[in-house]
């Protein structure tokens, strides 16, 4: 449980004075150096400077290391063509990647449009990725309308990637219609270590677990990134979380995500980094490592990282060709402050109404009656997370006894849910052991009432079921 | 362009002062010694909210709001006080957010309901039924405000609303920042936490250029956090007009 911070040395905080917008940021340059002062000793594992490398790495994409930096830095000091950064400073920030879908891209475009010109073109039609996923399946005019509004500038932008649909009767007439965005984003390969995804969408942390800075911006800075191709960013102080041990029978990302929350509330990380790492984290699939990155804003964070490795590498050896550069974070960069966690310790988790931070284990609400049940959405929606509630229909044996509603995030999930035969099942997929339990049929990808959306909208609850 | 609206005077402050606080503040429960620092907001804008939208923003200019457009701009009028993690599904509703900002329409519409996602132990809504906009200028929270989804939608609609300025004890990033980019809001830091000691109701005025709070109906005052050096971008009037200065982006042909 040890936990220490060590400080950056030196004030130098805001030094660029030509750029200065510490007024975007309520963290106060001074107060954080005074803080962190206390140049407490960290961990041996990853403080000493004498601990050697654990595996082979160019010294520095960003130029001599004069001192040491985090990933989170050095990703943006790359995408800012600095050699160094330090937190606090704030910089312009060249985007690889701008992702919307249809609740922020309309307005997106019509900031760009008043802003760059009626017959304005985006920067780059070729990093700027539209996923319609929000309000899909539903009757709403609005919500209809703001799908056409997404067809439209992609058409008349060129854009390259663009997930349209257009028979919203059957989602698997559109080929090209993929479904909740952050999923998307990583199954078509535009998550690439070291580069810098920019998305109108809170969620847009989750692809750090590509080893990446990926974050959420409203529509006013992302009409502006589509028009400029950047963006000016604060450097984020890093909090450093390490996890280390076996994960028990059970456990999956989410625990160890609500246990951070839990620790540090849903304000905890405002305005920072949040680098994931240790043995658990290493052993964690793609699809967890972003289970654990898509909560970080559950914590107020800004970004969350997970360096990339051989898992990340198998990951995307099928799904992109652009060729992309990870980033490490140097042995002795600083961190504002590390938690250590044993995992091994560790019990699955809930986090009660109405706060992500109301943590509690899940057999202390073992008595609590439960009204309904969907499993969806970009933390929950992913093939492991069907096969994890698939094993425990499996291992109880019996039938919901609540509604149950299963709402797969993308059509490759769905396909998966159809297809995929579960460990241990005797030859069943995820699909069949839902139906001898009882469950609703999976629905058509989407975000769904996750987001809540237009009334119609699958399993949205329109009346109180207060029990 | 927004600089003058004129200082209309607030409808009847009649309706009872009476709210509760159902939101307790966060159980910061640290485990670990932790550093995480609470810290101040260090700089806002002295300059009024600019209009981000084609259209909207400068058609309020019937907001109930008033300010000016110096260094010694002020706001003045009623209050709507919340607590904390006030998130921004409480200030727009997720069903709402069909409603595109650009249009004025539906602008108009985001600000009808503004904070009607506000849980029903607020017996006096920020938004009448059946009004288009709120009585209530300043909006006034705990900690975390604007915490959740990054919609843009939430300081437009409290913006559209006739919001001038929220006081709250610490933001959520996004939030902050999009009220900053989209000028519809000054997002103020409160160094007290006058959630506790305002009520819904009272009779405000914020002095930007002193830093200061004046609870009219309770004869207190309070100190907002500084306003330091106001970034060069809320200078120039927003991120595009930073870019434009700067020879980052072309000047728009007029």
């Amino acid at each position: 449980m040890a936990s220490s911070a060590i400080a950056p040395t030196s004030a130098h905080f805001i030094n660029n004075k030509e750029l200065s917008l510490s007024a975007l940021s309520p963290s106060s340059p001074s107060i954080s150096v005074q803080r962190c002062k206390r140049t407490a000793k960290m961990s041996k594992k990853i403080s000493s400077v004498m601990s050697p490398q654990q595996f082979e790495r160019k010294p520095a994409t960003t130029g001599s290391v004069k001192t040491g930096m985090t990933m989170t830095e050095k990703i943006l000091a790359r995408a800012s063509e600095k050699s160094q950064l330090r937190p606090g400073e704030n910089v312009w920030v060249n985007v690889d990647v701008l992702m919307t879908h249809d609740v922020c891209g309309p307005g997106s475009f019509a900031i760009f449009k008043k802003e760059f010109g009626h017959d304005a073109k985006v920067w780059d039609r070729k990093k700027i990725v539209i996923i319609p996923d929000h309000y899909i399946f539903t009757s709403d005019e609005l919500a209809n309308r703001n799908v056409d509004i997404l067809r439209d500038f992609s058409i008349e932008q060129n854009i390259k990637y663009f997930y349209d649909i257009k028979d919203l009767s059957n989602f698997k007439a559109n080929t090209d219609y993929k479904g909740v965005c952050h999923i998307a984003l990583a199954q078509e390969g535009h998550c690439r270590p070291g580069e810098v995804l920019l998305g109108t969408d809170s969620h847009t942390c989750t692809a750090g677990a590509f080893g990446q800075f990926a974050t959420g911006i409203g529509i006013t800075d992302a009409g502006f990134v589509l028009g400029a191709g950047k963006l000016l960013l604060k450097v984020p102080p890093t909090l450093r979380f390490v996890m280390d041990g076996e994960m028990p029978d059970y456990v999956l990302a989410k625990d160890l995500i609500l246990q951070i929350i839990g620790e540090i509330s849903v304000s905890g990380a405002t305005y920072k980094a949040m680098e994931f790492l240790g043995t658990t984290v290493e052993s964690l699939s793609m699809e967890e490592r972003m289970t654990l990155c898509n909560m970080v804003i559950e914590a107020g964070g800004k970004n969350g990282v997970v360096p990339a490795d051989s898992t990340t590498f198998k990951y995307l050896e099928d799904k992109t060709s652009v060729p992309y550069e990870p980033v490490y974070s140097d042995a002795q960069a600083r961190y504002l402050s590390e938690y250590r966690f044993d995992i091994s310790k560790l019990e699955p988790l809930v986090a009660k109404p109405h706060s992500p931070d109301n943590r509690a284990l899940a057999r202390e609400c073992k008595d609590v009656k439960i009204d309904r049940v969907y499993i969806g959405s970009c933390t929950g929606g992913k093939t492991e997370d069907f096969f994890a509630a698939a094993k425990v229909f499996l291992a109880s044996g019996k039938k919901v006894k609540v509604p149950t509603f299963l709402v797969p995030a993308t059509q490759k999930v769905w396909m998966d849910v159809y297809t995929l035969l579960v460990p241990g099942s005797g030859g069943k997929t995820c699909s069949q052991i839902f139906e001898e339990a009882g469950c609703d049929t999976p629905a058509s990808p989407t975000c769904g009432a996750c987001m809540g959306g237009p009334r119609d909208t699958y399993a949205r609850l329109n009346e109180p079921q207060a029990s | 362009m927004a600089a003058s609206l004129s200082i209309s005077p607030n409808p009847s402050f009649t309706s009872p002062p009476k709210i509760s606080h159902p939101l307790s503040p966060l159980p910061h429960s640290f485990k670990f010694p932790a550093t995480t620092p609470q810290t101040p907001i260090n700089s806002l804008s002295l300059r009024p909210p600019r209009a981000s939208f084609a259209a909207p923003r400068a058609a309020v200019s019937q907001s109930s709001s008033s300010f000016s457009s110096d260094a010694t701009a002020t706001f003045h009028g009623v209050c709507y006080v919340v607590g904390d993690n006030i998130d921004t599904d409480q200030i727009i509703p997720a069903e709402y957010l069909t409603l595109v900002p650009s249009n004025p329409a539906e602008y108009e519409k985001l600000g009808s309901y503004a904070l009607c996602g506000l849980p029903s132990t607020y017996a006096t809504r920020f938004v009448e039924p059946g009004e288009i906009k709120s009585k209530y200028s300043i909006v006034i929270g705990g900690a975390n405000f604007g915490c959740g989804s990054s919609r843009e939608h939430a300081p437009v609609s409290l913006g559209a609303a006739g919001t001038a300025a929220v006081v709250a004890e610490s933001y959520a990033r996004i939030f902050f920042r999009n009220s900053v980019a989209t000028g519809e809001v000054y997002p103020l830091e409160s160094e007290a936490r006058i959630c506790e000691e305002c009520r819904t109701g009272d009779v405000i005025t914020i002095e930007l250029g002193k830093s200061r709070l004046i609870n009219h109906t309770t004869g207190k005052e309070y100190k907002l956090k500084p306003i330091g050096d106001a970034g060069p971008v809320i200078e120039a009037g927003g991120i595009f007009a930073y870019a434009r200065k700067t020879g980052m982006i072309p000047s728009r042909s007029a």
